[in-house]
């Protein structure tokens, strides 16, 4: 095991990145056409730091698995995105917003990163504003505002239910624009296989042509990762169907260390699972936490229509229990909340696997029109899905997987253990620690895409790299290990769709290594999702020809890597013999069932190294100088 | 519940399509459209036969992915995108036909998955604010009323999905480009290329061979975002101003440099 330098620049916390930006390498705009940058994802991360690399006049390869780069994922981001401009007059500042992000993440991040983030976070308002991104306006014209859960101001921007779409289509059009301007070329539904390492160093990548089935090798001085986040390990996930971990995996079996694996989060607001059928969960935004009231009768089995249980027989327990907080506690513990009360008996709903969320006071107050322009949307949504009218009756939620706070392990300059191999978004592990605030992925992933990977990516790009061609060995190596795991694939000839397997695998990885953990259930997981990994490897259907148009291939290759992350997912939540955020073990909480951290032990980030079935852990230690560790309380 | 589909098969874009016939069983009322699909997917994958090709990804109606016709309309009877359809909008043992979006400026990969990078190149030739990233001014020095941040959203909220284009009768993507027009055009940043956008877009949109408007309206009815038909009497306003307007036009190729 070694200890892992983030490489973070000396001075004081809020000089840093403007030391790092006076010292950094440039190149001359001359020298910058010959330089050749590969972006994978083009979600609100990558279409940002494709646009932006694209505008310094560095040549940019962008990709994506969509059919357009404007389907990321990131398109399906609802709330809103923070920014400490203090528009609301609270004191709201960067030290407040960068203190609520340490906090929320459980103490468990790094401090001059995630300064830099809540540095940063005016500028991405002011660029999406000149991208033409309708943010909501008060009567005034001025940006209008919203809080969030785990924050005590109104710091949240939206364009209405609709945030992530509308910043994704402001990076989009910047990404078109340099499209336009033949600075960037975009590759739709092309998949990455894997990074290929020279003397060290990423210098390009094999991805599958997914229309025609075509292997092509692509070379350049650097290779940015924004492919997104992991959650689909779980299978049913708020996230898009294709999203994966494949790009980020594959990586790492090159050399690039994992960080926090089992970091995940389980969103408290999204729409009960129905049916064995179902492929998705389908997230309310959090924002409806601002408005609405969480609670399930006192009393278990409770069949009443809810409108006729009296006050009195309610139990509102977040505010109960949260009194400064309330309904706007941070994730894990609203979703934890409501895990113990549904253990409890007292859920509602078919499958006893809920909890209301009451929109009756809110409307009694502010009117229904005025719920209306906050929530329409949203509310139609659920209407659509579920054939309730929130307007009527409460709507019924209950915690999903959601966002991986785990993933490539980086340093300040956003570069993973291996050299000029970047990861940006919710592909690295970045700020959030051991939890995520909402409203701050769409931060972070713009923070990193627009401002600091193009700085960093040019500092790399600025030392002397040789010439590298894709006729080098090394691109026939790693062509052949990619064109190897698609025969294995093709070769199972079994009878089970990837798909069944991965709802098998998603439903041990939720029961043992999700909301909450023990020793040994988590063993037994390991079991479990290694037996289940050997089915797939001899019963596996996919259908014939790997040239050509086959969806069925793409989706075994992507669950063929969910195995072997989720095996290192409950390796790092045995591993870490603590409660942190997200995180919860047990076997570590306390008397009233709060997590229970070990600062002493486990105040650190531990990055694996790719080992196969015996990964190798490496720390990094998590100094804390502007906070002081406290344990995390919402009372 | 149980259904008999028709579902559309075709191996490529050069070979020609026909009708399969499928049955299925066992249907959950509260199951998508498209989780009916993957249920006979898994099935056909059991019966070691060629699974059904379709695009979705985020399956909550925002990415524009999911791209069926079913019974003849795009994205089906509710005016929602084909993954928020439920079987429960069906009546039960009815025989539902699945086809994709046809149009021929979106030629089909495979089965009911179809290539719609026209809309792209649409987008390419003007439907953006050209600015790059940096310094930016402070958003409330320009301050944007509701109403005209209302109007600006409701066009914004496209979701590309190209249902307006498989609806026309004359395959227009004017309901489409007149969305980002009305966008962009509307808002005080979108003043300075109001012109050189709209002429870009709509040429843009006859070289990729879509057809002209001709007041159907298909398009802004199976629109799942309810993009109203305005947006198009917004185009054709902006397109002929900027065609009568004597303000000389940068060339667009080199005002992106
Ligand atoms: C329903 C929902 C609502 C949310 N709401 C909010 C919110 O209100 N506020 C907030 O801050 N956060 C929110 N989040 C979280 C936030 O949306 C995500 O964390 C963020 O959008 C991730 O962006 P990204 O750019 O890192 O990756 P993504 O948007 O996931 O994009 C990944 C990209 O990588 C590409 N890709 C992946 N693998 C490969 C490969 N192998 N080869 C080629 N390309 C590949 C994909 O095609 C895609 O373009 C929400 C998340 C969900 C699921
Ligand atoms: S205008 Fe409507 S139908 Fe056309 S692409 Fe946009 S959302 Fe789809
Ligand atoms: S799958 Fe995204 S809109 Fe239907």
């Amino acid at each position: 095991m070694t200890l892992l330098d983030p490489n973070i620049p000396d001075g004081p916390i809020d000089s840093k990145w403007r030391t790092w930006l006076d010292q950094h390498s440039l190149v001359g705009p001359r020298n910058r056409a010959g330089k050749n940058v590969i972006v994978i994802g083009t979600g609100l991360a990558g279409s940002s730091a494709a646009a932006s690399l694209g505008a310094q006049g560095f040549k940019v390869k962008s990709f994506c698995f969509q059919d357009t780069p404007r389907r990321a994922h990131s398109i399906a981001a609802q709330g809103g995105i923070n920014a400490a401009k203090d528009y609301a007059n609270e004191g709201d500042s960067i030290h407040r917003l960068f203190y609520d992000t340490i906090k929320g993440g459980d103490f468990r991040s790094r401090e001059a990163n995630v300064w830099r983030l809540a540095e940063l976070s005016a500028n991405i308002i002011d660029q999406a504003v000149a991208q033409g991104v309708p943010f909501n306006r008060e009567y005034g014209g001025s940006l209008a505002t919203r809080s969030f859960g785990g924050v005590l101001v109104q710091r949240t921007f939206y364009t209405r239910g609709q945030t992530g779409q509308q910043l994704l289509l402001g990076a989009y059009s910047a990404l078109e624009h340099q499209v336009a301007a033949g600075n960037v070329t975009v590759y739709n539904r092309h998949e990455m296989q894997d990074v290929v390492v020279i003397d060290g160093e990423a210098r390009g990548v094999i991805v599958r042509n997914l229309i025609t089935g075509e292997i092509e090798r692509h070379a350049a001085d650097a290779v940015v990762l924004a492919s997104g986040g992991y959650t689909n390990v779980y299978y049913l996930s708020t996230n898009a169907m294709g999203s994966n971990v494949t790009a980020t995996w594959r990586a790492h079996k090159r050399g690039a260390y994992f960080a926090n694996p089992c970091y995940t989060q389980i969103h408290p607001t999204c729409i009960p699972q129905t049916g064995e059928y179902q492929s998705k969960l389908t997230l309310m935004s959090e924002s409806l936490r601002n408005d609405g009231r969480i609670w399930v009768p006192r009393k278990g089995g409770d069949d009443r229509p809810p409108a006729e249980i009296p006050d009195a027989e309610r139990y509102y327990y977040l505010e109960e229990r949260y009194p400064a907080f309330g309904n706007l506690a941070p994730r894990d513990i609203a979703s934890r909340a409501a895990k113990v009360v549904c253990d409890d008996g007292l859920g509602v709903g078919g499958t006893g696997r809920g909890v209301f969320l009451d929109f009756r006071d809110a409307i009694a107050d502010q009117g229904k029109d005025a719920i209306e322009r906050k929530y329409g949307n949203l509310f139609e949504m659920y209407h659509r899905i579920t054939g309730d009218d929130p307007y009527e009756t409460p709507m019924m939620i209950y915690p999903a997987p959601h966002y991986a706070m785990g993933g490539l392990w980086v340093d300040y300059e956003l570069q993973t253990t291996i050299p000029g191999l970047f990861a940006i978004g919710e592909a690295n592990f970045s700020d959030h620690g051991a939890n995520r605030l909402g409203a701050s992925a769409l931060m972070q992933c713009l923070a990193d895409g627009y401002f600091i990977a193009p700085h960093t990516v040019t500092n790399h790009l600025a030392k002397n790299h040789d010439p590298v061609s894709t006729s080098d060995s090394a691109f026939d190596q790693v062509e052949n290990d990619v064109r190897g795991h698609i025969q294995e694939l093709m070769d199972v000839g079994g009878s089970t769709s990837a798909q069944a397997f991965h709802r098998e695998m998603g439903h041990v990885m939720l029961d043992k290594c999700g909301m909450s953990r023990t020793a040994e259930g988590l063993d037994e997981a390991l079991t479990e999702v290694r037996r289940i990994k050997g089915e797939f490897w001899s019963d596996l259907r996919v259908d014939p020809g790997d040239e050509e148009f086959n969806q069925s291939l793409e989706y075994a290759n992507r669950v063929s890597d969910f195995f072997e992350l989720a095996e290192l997912m409950i390796q790092d939540a045995r591993r870490r013999e603590e409660s942190c955020g997200g995180h919860f073990r047990e076997e570590h909480q306390t008397e009233d069932g709060e997590a229970l951290r070990d600062d002493d032990h486990f105040a650190k980030v531990t990055a694996w190294e790719y080992g196969g079935e015996s990964p190798v852990p490496h720390d990094e230690g998590l100094t804390y100088n502007e906070v002081k560790l406290a344990t995390r309380s919402y009372k | 519940m149980k259904f008999t589909l028709e579902i559309w098969r075709q191996f490529e874009d050069s070979e020609e399509g026909r009708f399969e016939t499928f049955k299925v069983d066992g249907i959950n009322p509260d199951a998508s459209f498209l989780e009916m699909l993957d249920q006979l997917n898994e099935r056909l994958s059991h019966e070691k036969k060629r699974t059904i090709a379709f695009d979705s990804d985020c399956r909550e109606g925002i990415c524009g992915a999911c791209s069926l016709v079913i019974d003849g309309t795009p994205h089906g009877p509710q005016q929602v995108t084909s993954c928020q359809t439920y079987m429960r909008d069906f009546i039960d043992g009815q025989t539902i036909k699945v086809e994709p979006f046809r149009a021929n400026t979106f030629p089909v990969i495979r089965d009911l998955a179809v290539d719609r990078g026209a809309l792209d190149r649409v987008i390419q030739a003007g439907g953006y604010i050209s600015t790059t990233t940096g310094p930016q001014p402070e958003p409330n020095s320009m301050p944007v009323s509701p109403e005209i941040q209302e109007r600006a959203m409701d066009a914004a909220i496209c979701i590309g999905c190209g249902a307006c284009v498989a609806a026309c009768p004359n395959g227009a993507a004017m309901l489409f480009t007149g969305a980002k027009v009305t966008h962009l055009n509307i808002l005080p940043q979108g003043q300075p290329e109001r012109e050189s956008r709209v002429i870009g877009m709509v040429e843009q949109m006859d070289q990729e061979g879509f057809g002209g408007c001709t007041n159907y309206g298909e398009c802004s009815r199976v629109c799942p975002q309810e993009i109203s038909i305005d947006v198009i009497g917004m185009l054709n306003r902006e397109y002929r101003k900027a065609k009568m307007s004597k303000k000389p036009k940068p060339d667009r190729a080199m005002t992106t440099q």
